[in-house]
C-alpha cells in the first residue's frame, strides 16, 4: 500500500465552453517515508493534482487514495490524516497572534487544549518563532508568516503533507529552514509522506527522494534525482556566449541535440545552452553557429544538472517566476 | 467516533471561530465604535425629521429599535453572507476545507461571534438613543421580549448561513449580491417606520415582508417596548419567526452541502480569479 496512489487521474476544466485538460491520466504513487517532488512550470497541473488529493477538487476521471482512503468517497477520513501548506498564502487571521492562530487551527482538528498548547509550543520552537509568539500575524514578515503557515500544517501531526510551492518568494535562509524541517520530519517517522510541488530545481534535488516531472497535465518522468541525472550520463551541457546571434536560432537538424535554449540580452550577447548526447558533437555545433553568422565569445561544458533533465523532457526550462522559458 | 465526541469537536470549532470575532472586537474597538456612531447619524436624521413633522412620540422609538436591529442585518450581510468569499480571497477557506470539520460549525461559530458583537453594538445604540432623545421604553413582558429577540436573531443568522452557502459558489459577485440585498431589506423590514400595521403598504408587500425575520423581529419588539403590547399580542410574531428559523436552518445546511459539492465539481472552491 502507498501513502498516496493515483490511478488514471484526470481533471478537465471548461474555459469559454472549451475543455482544458489540467491532468491527463496520471498514475503516481508515493511511498511511506518518502518525499516526492512534483516539478513543472506554472499551469502544468501541479496544484490541480494537489487539490484533488487534498479533497478540494473532484477528479473528472480516475481514482486517488491517500493513506488508503478514497479522496472522493472518504474525504472526511482523508482530511483527518492530511494537511496542506501553500506558498504565498495567509496562514490564518491577522488579528490573532502566532500562538492564537496555532491554537485556532488545532481546534479544527479536535485537539484538546492541553495537547494543542503542547504541540503549538513545540512547533513555535521548531520554527524559531519564540520571539513572535505574541505578535499578531499581520505584523510578521513574509518569511515568518510562511514559517507560521508551515507550523499550522504540522499542528494535526498529519500522515501525508502536501506542500504546494512552500518556499515561494522566500529568502534563502527561510527557504533552507523550511526544507530542512520537512526533510527531518519525514525521516523521523517512516509512516509519513510528503508531496512537494515546486519549480525550484535545487529544492527538488535537495530534499526529494523521487522527482516526477509534469508537463501539460501528464507525468513524463518519475525517478530518483540520481537516476534522472544518470539518464543523461553521457550527455554534456555546452554553454556558449555569442554575438550576432538571433533569438530564433534553431538547432533542428543537428544530430545529438537533446535540448537547447537561446537567451539574448540587451548588450547584443546571446547566451546559448545546448545539451548534447555526446561531447564529440561539439565541433558540429560550433560549425552550425558559425554558418549562422554567430561570433563565439566563450564556450564551456559541464555535467548535466537536474534542470537539464527537465529541459530534456519538456524542451525548455522554467524561469524564476515558474513560467516556461 | 461517538456522537458525544463529534459534538465536542463541533463545539471546539464553533468556539474557535467565535473567538476570532470576539478578539476582533477587543483588538480593533474603533470598528465597533464606528459601527455605533455611523448608524446613529441616520437614526438622528430620521428622528429630527419625525420631530419636524410633529409625528407621534412613539415614532422616535420605532427609529431607535429599527436602527439597533439593523445592526444585525448589516452583520448578517457583511459579516456572514460574504464571509466565505473573503475567506476565499485570503486563503483561509482552503484551510477550512482541508480540515475534517463541519462547515456548518464554522458558520455557526461565525454567527455566534457576530451575535455577541452585534448585541453589544445594538445595546449601545439603544442606550445612546435613549440618552439623546426623549424616548421612553417600557418592557411589559420581558420573557416575550427575550423570545422574540432570540427567535429573530436565530432566523436572521439562519438566513445569513443560507446566503453564505450560496455565496460560496460565487466570487466577486458575492459583494454585489450583498449590495443588492441591502436596500430592499431596509425598505421592507420597516427599519424607520411600521410596515405590518401601516395602511400605506399593500397586503402582498406586507406578506413578502414577513418572510424577512428582521421585519417580524422589529415589529414584535416595538409592540412590546413602545406600544404596550403583551405576550399574546406578539404570538403571531413568535410563530412566524419560529417557522422561519425552522425552515432556514435545515435549508441552509442542505444548501451548504450542495454548494460545496458543486464548487468541488466545478473547481470554484478555492479559485480566486472568478
Amino acid at each position: 500500500m502507498y501513502a498516496v496512489e493515483t490511478n488514471s487521474l484526470s481533471r478537465l476544466f471548461k474555459a469559454k465552453g472549451k475543455p482544458i485538460v489540467a491532468l491527463n491520466k496520471v498514475d503516481l504513487n508515493i511511498n511511506y517515508g518518502e518525499i516526492l517532488g512534483l516539478l513543472g512550470a506554472n499551469g502544468a497541473g501541479k496544484t490541480t493534482f494537489v487539490k484533488i488529493l487534498a479533497t478540494l477538487l473532484l477528479p473528472s476521471e480516475g481514482e486517488a487514495s491517500v493513506y488508503g482512503f478514497d479522496v472522493t468517497k472518504q474525504a472526511k477520513h482523508v482530511r483527518k490524516v492530511i494537511n496542506l501548506v501553500s506558498g504565498g498564502e495567509t496562514p490564518g487571521y491577522g488579528i490573532l497572534t502566532v500562538k492564537e492562530n496555532l491554537w485556532f487551527f488545532s481546534q479544527l482538528y479536535g485537539l484538546s487544549n492541553n495537547l494543542a498548547k503542547e504541540r503549538a509550543g513545540q512547533l513555535i520552537h521548531d520554527m524559531e518563532l519564540e520571539e513572535y509568539v505574541d505578535t499578531r500575524m499581520h505584523k510578521l514578515s513574509t518569511g515568518f508568516k510562511q514559517r507560521l503557515n508551515l507550523a499550522r500544517g504540522f499542528i494535526n501531526d498529519p500522515k501525508v503533507l502536501f506542500l504546494d510551492e512552500p518556499t515561494l518568494g522566500l529568502d534563502i535562509i527561510n527557504a533552507r529552514h523550511i526544507r530542512k524541517y520537512v526533510k527531518d520530519w519525514v525521516r523521523s517517522d517512516k509512516s509519513r509522506a510528503v508531496l512537494l510541488t515546486t519549480h525550484y530545481m535545487a529544492e527538488a534535488e535537495e530534499i526529494c527522494d523521487r522527482i516526477a516531472i509534469i508537463y501539460n497535465g501528464s507525468i513524463v518522468a518519475c525517478e530518483t534525482p540520481q537516476t534522472l541525472k544518470a539518464s543523461m550520463e553521457k550527455s554534456t551541457v555546452v554553454r556558449i556566449e555569442a554575438k550576432n546571434s538571433s533569438s530564433t536560432l534553431s538547432f533542428e537538424g543537428i544530430s545529438g541535440v537533446i535540448a537547447s535554449s537561446v537567451d539574448s540580452n540587451s548588450n547584443g550577447i546571446t547566451k546559448i545552452k545546448v545539451v548534447l548526447d555526446n561531447e564529440s558533437r561539439i565541433p558540429d555545433l560550433v560549425s552550425h553557429l558559425a554558418n549562422n553568422g554567430c561570433k563565439i565569445i566563450s564556450i564551456n561544458t559541464s555535467e548535466p544538472s537536474l534542470e537539464d533533465v527537465y529541459i530534456k523532457y519538456i524542451g525548455r526550462g522554467i524561469s524564476t517566476d515558474g513560467h516556461s522559458k | 467516533m461517538g456522537i458525544a465526541s463529534e459534538v465536542v469537536d463541533h463545539g471546539r470549532v464553533i468556539y474557535a471561530r467565535a473567538y476570532v470575532r470576539l478578539k476582533g472586537l477587543i483588538r480593533e474597538p474603533h470598528w465597533s465604535i464606528a459601527e455605533v456612531i455611523i448608524p446613529m447619524l441616520s437614526i438622528s436624521a430620521y428622528i429630527y425629521m419625525y420631530q419636524v413633522l410633529n409625528a407621534p412620540n412613539e415614532f422616535l422609538g420605532f427609529v431607535i429599535i429599527g436602527g439597533a436591529m439593523l445592526s444585525f442585518w448589516s452583520n448578517v450581510l457583511w459579516g456572514m453572507s460574504s464571509q466565505f468569499y473573503w475567506e476565499k480571497e485570503t486563503g483561509t477557506l482552503e484551510l477550512y476545507m482541508v480540515a475534517p470539520i463541519s462547515r456548518m460549525a464554522v458558520l455557526i461559530g461565525m454567527a455566534l461571534g457576530g451575535i455577541i458583537n452585534t448585541t453589544i453594538r445594538a445595546i449601545s445604540i439603544l442606550a445612546i438613543g435613549t440618552l439623546l432623545f426623549p424616548i421612553h421604553f417600557v418592557v411589559g413582558d420581558l420573557s416575550a421580549l427575550i423570545i422574540i429577540f432570540v427567535l429573530a436573531v436565530v432566523a436572521l443568522y439562519g438566513m445569513g448561513i443560507l446566503f453564505a452557502s450560496l455565496f460560496l459558489l460565487y466570487g466577486r459577485e458575492a459583494t454585489h449580491m450583498a449590495d443588492l440585498l441591502q436596500e430592499p431589506i431596509y425598505v421592507l423590514s420597516g427599519m424607520y417606520y411600521p410596515v405590518l400595521s401601516s395602511r400605506f403598504f399593500p397586503s402582498a408587500i406586507k406578506f413578502l415582508a414577513t418572510a424577512i425575520p428582521l421585519t417580524l423581529g422589529i415589529d414584535g419588539i416595538r409592540q412590546l417596548v413602545i406600544l404596550g403590547g403583551d405576550f399574546n399580542s406578539v404570538i403571531p410574531h413568535m410563530v412566524g419567526l419560529a417557522i422561519l428559523a425552522l425552515l432556514l436552518l435545515p435549508f441552509s445546511y442542505l444548501a451548504l452541502r450542495k454548494m460545496e459539492d458543486i464548487s468541488k465539481k466545478e473547481g470554484r472552491l478555492t479559485l480566486r480569479w472568478q
